[in-house]
């Protein structure tokens, strides 16, 4: 029996019928009419600031050319050429705030050429298809290169190197491949399993084998890497979650939000799967976003985004902060978390201080608020946390691997890349070019005369 | 709404859209549901001489250019001339004319090239309350190969023979469909005045094959694996009409001649390009066998307004006054200096002006400025071309300017001149006068 304050947390909020629609495709693929109407709106710019607004640099004036003409295998070429997790980046990448946000139809007439919507088309189509591979591999090299870490950054980089001819052996501590791609992604933006699909197309080429539950633990098992592999790449993400730091954060109801969107991730049957009633989301990243809609989709009655500062900080951008709110989510500004209240050793509210900016200084207001919660979601940042990486002398900058251009490190041998690497925008799309550069570095090392 | 009544070769019509003789126009059921929507006439699909009708294929008798969003651009077809009993078309064209005596009615015909071929059917449309017939010398596939069609049209000495004829054993006004499979129009048509034609009308169809199916390696399209070449029409076929209309219009040998103009009117506006170089009407076949017979409407409505627009009460008012505009080129004056400009306040930066000058033209077209994405013409490399306006996605953005008298030419460093100055007296011209 429950108590009215006791936490309203449980499974099994909604019918079969409403998960399944709920957590079905967010952007559904484009008919093949849609993509070819869709298509002719390109102009085929010269110099495309499409391409030059993509972190690497995809050709799309020629992808989409492609697809008008008909040639949907020659497209998906033109797109995994240059990025090689291309069917994840349509999916997931903030396209409104590069390629489309630059396309010459935005200037024209407000709207840009759907180019991501484009782009999955393409790559689906080839994956779907009889002969989904388009690369070999060059002649065997016989070097081997180790990869720490199968998210973007690392899969890149070793779809790369195994094009080049090297042989790559690729270390994960997650059971599965795919890195934030499997575990860190709203279901609705990658579903039927996705991520899966595109790691094993990836593996398809040949010359990368996965090794799964592996865990950097000691710097003896860097120093292994480095000595039994010709070059280390280093993608291993952000492991570890910042705090809140406030009374409470320990009390039950309280978590990651990235735990909470790994659980759904790998939870088959969403049924099962409880949820508050009532949800307190504390960020302002695509975290919170993911997070807080699927606790709504999870049949949540009221969710609430939570940031201390305003709207245009947020790091969500505005068309992931509008998908939030049209799927009944509430955002409030200009609250940070000063203590979360609870009983019986389960939080049952929130409480904020308002802030405002004074002389450049974010200020309390004095002014406090209380939002009640059966469940509260901290999604305030990710670090890396590992002390193994300084501990085996790589030097760190804001927390993360400093790096030159391409991802060297100052260990030589050792390249790093993806969110881990200091100086990032932390996207998908981002982590696949540091990937792919460093990946282009090491084979320039390796075949050095 | 402007007075868009016409009268053409002596036979009127509410307006100056007809059907053209084409597959529209075959049967009543088809004329009736054409005049209900408001087309002002048509020419009834071709009649042969009585006896057993022609046949048509059962595979395919169409074929498309069309844009990878699925827009017609060009049109072919391979279907002859009516293959409906000689008796039922005239019964049919009779009563169609009596239930709309407002309409022009004209029949096409053709027979072969025999007099008393002619001499027999001619009576008889006649007999139908017809306002006029036209003679198909234009059909390009199939009946060609029989003699007729566009094999009469290639031929100069038939076609005023035939129209002779014509005029001979019918008080119909006669207009003579000719074929732009020739050389060069206008002998063709000082055939048609010759023998006695009251207009021309132009164009039927270009022999086409509209391509390959590129899995089977076979031509399209195609019955039971093989094709013949067709008749091609639609909107791209316009600009080859337009021309052929000119050189009539302006050659001092059929000037006057009254032309029917045909060859992808889909608009009120390339009504207008016929009529300004000199037709006085138009006939439509593709636009009405894309979108059906209410297109009329919006050609009626569009022709109307621009009248209005313009001050014009009737077609006549502006009937082939772009004639004296078109030329020869070496009549062309070459001390008219004209030069790009890029209105910067349009200009979506899309930068194909600036790739197709650079790579196909005169490097006239700057990409960047100050280190930025900036398109600006270069007025000393620029040659007025208009490649770059052609190519610009956005209207108006990118304008011709023409130098005034006085001006620097900043190309060749020489002021621009008053005084007219062409090919004929050019100094490089070695048969100059």
């Amino acid at each position: 029996m429950s108590t009215p304050s006791s936490p309203d947390i449980r499974p099994a909020r909604r019918s079969a019928a409403d998960y399944a629609r709920a957590f079905a495709d967010a952007t559904p693929r484009f008919t093949q009419a849609q993509a070819v109407l869709e298509a002719e709106r390109c102009l085929y710019c010269y110099d495309a600031p499409c391409a030059t607004a993509c972190p690497t640099s995809i050709d799309v004036p020629s992808f989409i050319r492609r697809m008008a003409e008909g040639n949907l295998r020659g497209a998906a070429r033109a797109i995994l050429e240059a990025n090689p997790l291309g069917g994840m980046c349509a999916r997931v990448c903030p396209t409104e705030n590069l390629c489309e946000a630059v396309c010459v139809r935005t200037t024209q007439e407000g709207k840009p050429v759907a180019i991501g919507r484009l782009q999955r088309h393409a790559v689906d189509a080839l994956m779907e298809s009889a002969q989904p591979q388009l690369f070999t591999r060059a002649a065997a090299t016989g070097k081997k290169v180790a990869v720490v870490g199968a998210g973007p950054a690392g899969l890149a980089c070793a779809y790369t190197l195994a094009r080049h001819g090297h042989d790559v052996v690729v270390f994960d501590a997650r059971p599965k491949p795919g890195g934030l791609n499997e575990y860190g992604l709203a279901s609705y933006k990658t579903p039927d399993n996705f991520a899966q699909a595109e790691v094993q197309w990836l593996l398809a080429l040949g010359g990368i084998d996965i090794r799964s539950n592996w865990a950097l633990e000691c710097t003896e098992q860097l120093d292994n890497l480095r000595k039994d592999f010709d070059a280390l790449f280093l993608g291993m993400g952000l492991a570890s979650t910042h705090q809140l730091g406030c009374p409470g954060e320990d009390l039950g109801g309280v978590q990651d939000a990235t735990a909470f969107i790994a659980t759904l991730r790998q939870t088959d049957d969403l049924a099962t799967l409880p949820v508050g009633r009532r949800v307190v989301v504390i960020g302002g990243g695509m975290t919170a976003v993911d997070a807080a809609t699927q606790a709504k989709l999870l049949g949540a009655q009221d969710v609430h985004i939570v940031y201390r500062r305003g709207p245009d900080d947020m790091s969500a951008s505005s068309a992931e902060q509008a998908w939030a709110q049209t799927n009944g989510v509430t955002i409030h500004h200009w609250l940070a978390p000063v203590a979360i209240e609870g009983s019986d050793g389960h939080a049952s509210a929130v409480r904020f201080a308002r802030q405002a900016v004074v002389n450049g200084q974010l200020t309390p207001t004095g002014e406090l608020e209380t939002l009640a919660a059966d469940m509260v979601l901290k999604a305030i940042g990710q670090q890396l946390g590992n002390p193994v990486l300084v501990q085996a002398g790589l030097v760190l900058q804001g927390g993360r691997i400093a790096t030159d251009a391409v991802g060297q490190t100052n260990l030589p041998g050792v390249w790093a890349g993806g969110d881990c690497r200091a100086g990032g925008l932390d996207l998908t799309v981002e982590a696949v070019e540091h990937g792919k550069q460093s990946a282009n570095a090491i084979h320039a090392h390796l075949t050095r005369a | 709404m402007a007075n868009l009544h016409t009268t053409f070769a002596g036979i009127r019509s509410p307006n100056p859209f007809w059907l053209a003789s084409a597959p529209p126009t075959d049967k009543a059921v088809n004329v009736n549901r054409a005049f209900e929507a408001g087309w002002g006439g048509v020419v009834w699909k071709t009649l042969g001489e009585a006896g057993p009708p022609v046949v048509n294929v059962n595979g395919p008798r169409y074929g498309a250019l069309l844009t990878p969003d699925r827009r017609l651009m060009g049109f072919n077809n391979i279907e002859l001339i009516t293959d409906r009993d000689l008796e039922l078309n005239l019964s049919e064209i009779t009563q169609v004319k009596r239930d709309w005596p407002d309409r022009a009615m004209v029949v096409s015909l053709m027979v072969p090239c025999e007099e008393a071929s002619w001499k027999a059917i001619l009576p008889r449309v006649a007999d139908t309350g017809a306002d006029g017939i036209e003679l198909n010398f234009g059909c390009p596939h199939g009946m060609s190969e029989r003699g007729m069609g566009a094999a009469v049209g290639q031929v100069p000495e038939y076609i005023q023979r035939v129209t002779a004829w014509c005029k001979q054993y019918s008080k119909l006004p006669v207009i003579v469909k000719l074929t732009p499979n020739i050389t060069d129009i206008r002998h063709p048509a000082r055939a048609a005045k010759n023998g006695g034609a009251d207009a021309v009308s132009l164009i039927n169809t270009i022999n086409s094959i509209m391509g390959v199916d590129p899995y089977s390696l076979t031509m399209s399209p195609s019955t039971g694996g093989k094709g013949s070449h067709g008749g091609y029409c639609g909107p791209a076929v316009k600009p080859i009409a337009l021309n052929m209309v000119a050189e009539i219009a302006r050659d001092p040998l059929t000037a006057g001649l009254p032309i029917s103009g045909i060859g992808g009117v889909g608009t009120w506006r390339d009504a207008v390009d016929y009529m300004a170089l000199g037709a006085g009407n138009v006939q439509v076949c593709t636009a009405a066998m894309v979108y059906g017979f209410k297109i009329v409407q919006e050609m009626k409505d569009g022709l109307s307004n621009y009248m209005d627009e313009m001050g014009f009460t009737s077609i006549e008012d502006f009937r082939g006054k772009a004639i004296p505009t078109v030329s020869d080129w070496r009549y062309l004056n070459l001390n008219h200096v004209s030069k790009a400009v890029i209105n910067q306040a349009s200009c979506i930066q899309c930068g194909r002006c600036h790739i197709a000058c650079e790579d196909t033209s005169h490097q006239a077209i700057l990409a960047t400025k100050n280190g930025q994405r900036h398109f600006e013409v270069r007025e000393d490399e620029c040659v007025g071309c208009n490649l770059c306006a052609v190519v610009c996605p956005v209207p108006e953005c990118i304008t011709l300017r023409d130098l005034k008298p006085g001006e620097l030419d900043q190309r060749t460093g020489k002021t621009v001149r008053a005084e007219h100055a062409d090919w004929t007296g050019h100094a490089n011209n070695p048969m100059r006068a």
